[in-house]
């Protein structure tokens, strides 16, 4: 199989292992959407998408094509070939019930079934335990399409209609990865109902990273962080 | 904000000098306070907490700059953990803010930052491993170790989304102090970055200083 789409339902959550040389792209189908997403090492899941590492190695609060997603090993997971939007939060972490609660009602699946209030944290925690991990290993995540801007001050504000129908992200998968993905609120998001978006998702495989490419150009760390992956995958 | 403590060093239980390399751990009742002191100025004190009770609960930099709505931490911020829960609270600071986006150096982050061949250079997060190896009384392990704060360090974020590792605002004699909120540990790394002028290439030590509840 070299393609593969699906849609992940609001509030819905996933996780797969995806190999390097995989293209991933992500569409905010209904738009104004959030995808939580989190990348571990199968080989060795205490190696982990790293949020601190990724912004300092890049000079960036925000994530955007040319970036690179870091894990704590120093080590590309995956590159942003290709962006719609300009900036996607990766500092505001995850909604929790508590937010969900106060906001939109409880989760209650009795009643509400399929159309239930499911938020990011639990998600998360739901998909780490089926690969024996739990909260401890629960990193800053990436909430794709969402804009988290500050003022000079340092304020932080969710930009409202930052993202539109149909917008997309594409990722190119540098190393074999488990990835976690989920579509439920930013936990910034105040709008008057729960946010129902759906989340494409979309598997192909990649072309070959090029000399040219805008990721291993972007900065000369990304250059440094590509060799690490070469040498991580030396004689493979 | 700039808000100054009342404590005198005297009346402290506990007093310990943190060299530049080394690490600190340590259990802080609820109620205790830490006052971490930048000796020499421009030093920057990786610093993570963690609920004594469940160490699977720890300080969140997401969470605490979400609720607060602001980047960057000073007097008054409360420290929130994993789950949402306050932690601690900022009860003084004559430095002004605080970063807790840049995260701690590491060996292999060095790697990617500045050489590929400076790996064997010291960084936090092996004072961090050292410290959970010599220390298993803790209950902590790697997967425990996440996003840190970095007290004295100045990271301004613009407004279209650049970060920068700008001089540091802290001097000698500038400290900050917080409130455990919860029983906590607190695990410290002095950091001992040389490719980084936020230090002035010259780390230095801290002191960090306990009080009763």
């Amino acid at each position: 199989m070299n393609h593969y789409q699906t849609t992940i339902a609001p509030g819905g959550h996933w996780s797969l292992e995806l190999r390097r040389g995989t293209l991933l792209r992500l569409q905010d189908i209904d738009g104004n959407g959030n995808a939580g997403l989190l990348f571990y090492n199968p080989r060795n899941l205490l190696e982990r998408y790293n949020a601190p590492d990724t912004l300092k190695c890049q000079h960036t609060f925000k994530l955007t094509r040319g970036n690179c997603l870091y894990s704590d090993m120093g080590r590309i997971f995956a590159s942003i070939v290709d962006d719609d939007l300009g900036w996607h939060d990766t500092v505001c972490g995850n909604s929790h019930a508590s937010h969900i609660d106060a906001r939109w009602g409880r989760r209650d699946y009795q009643h509400d079934r399929n159309d239930w209030h499911q938020n990011g944290h639990d998600a998360f925690l739901v998909e780490l335990a089926k690969y024996g991990l739990g909260a401890a290993d629960m990193a800053a995540n990436i909430n794709v399409f969402s804009k988290v801007e500050t003022d000079d001050e340092g304020n932080l504000q969710l930009a409202d209609g930052h993202s539109a129908p149909g917008s997309t992200l594409t990722l190119r998968i540098e190393m074999d990865c488990l990835m976690l993905i989920h579509a439920c609120p930013h936990p910034l998001n105040t709008a008057a109902d729960y946010p129902r978006c759906r989340i494409g998702v979309e598997l192909s495989v990649a072309e070959p990273m090029t000399e040219d490419d805008i990721c291993l150009n972007h900065c000369d760390e990304n250059r440094r962080g590509f060799a690490n992956n070469a040498l991580y995958y030396l004689g493979a | 904000m700039i808000k100054h403590s009342e404590r005198l060093a005297d009346t402290a239980l506990r007093r310990e000098q943190i060299d530049a390399g080394d690490y600190y751990i340590a259990k802080l009742g609820a109620g205790e306070v830490l006052r971490i002191l930048d000796l020499e100025g421009n030093q920057a004190a990786d610093t993570l907490f963690f609920c004594a009770d469940d160490p699977a609960e720890r300080y969140s930099a997401t969470d605490t700059i979400r609720e607060q709505g602001n980047v960057y931490l000073s007097a008054g911020s409360v420290l929130r953990s994993t789950l949402n829960r306050p932690m601690l609270e900022i009860v003084a600071d004559t430095c002004g803010r605080h970063d807790t986006l840049g995260g701690a150096c590491a060996t292999e982050s060095n790697t990617v930052r500045y050489d590929l061949e400076k790996r064997c250079m010291h960084a936090c997060r092996d004072s961090w491993m050292l410290a959970i190896a010599e220390h298993p009384e803790y209950g902590l392990s790697k997967r425990d170790i996440g996003h840190n704060i970095n007290f004295f360090m100045n990271v301004p974020v613009t407004a279209d989304g650049e970060l920068s590792f700008a001089d540091g605002i802290s001097g000698a004699g500038k400290y900050v102090e917080l409130k455990a909120l919860v029983d906590t540990i607190v695990l410290i790394s002095n950091c001992p970055q040389l490719n980084n002028p936020c230090n002035a290439y010259n780390p230095t030590p801290v002191e960090c200083l306990i009080w009763a509840a």
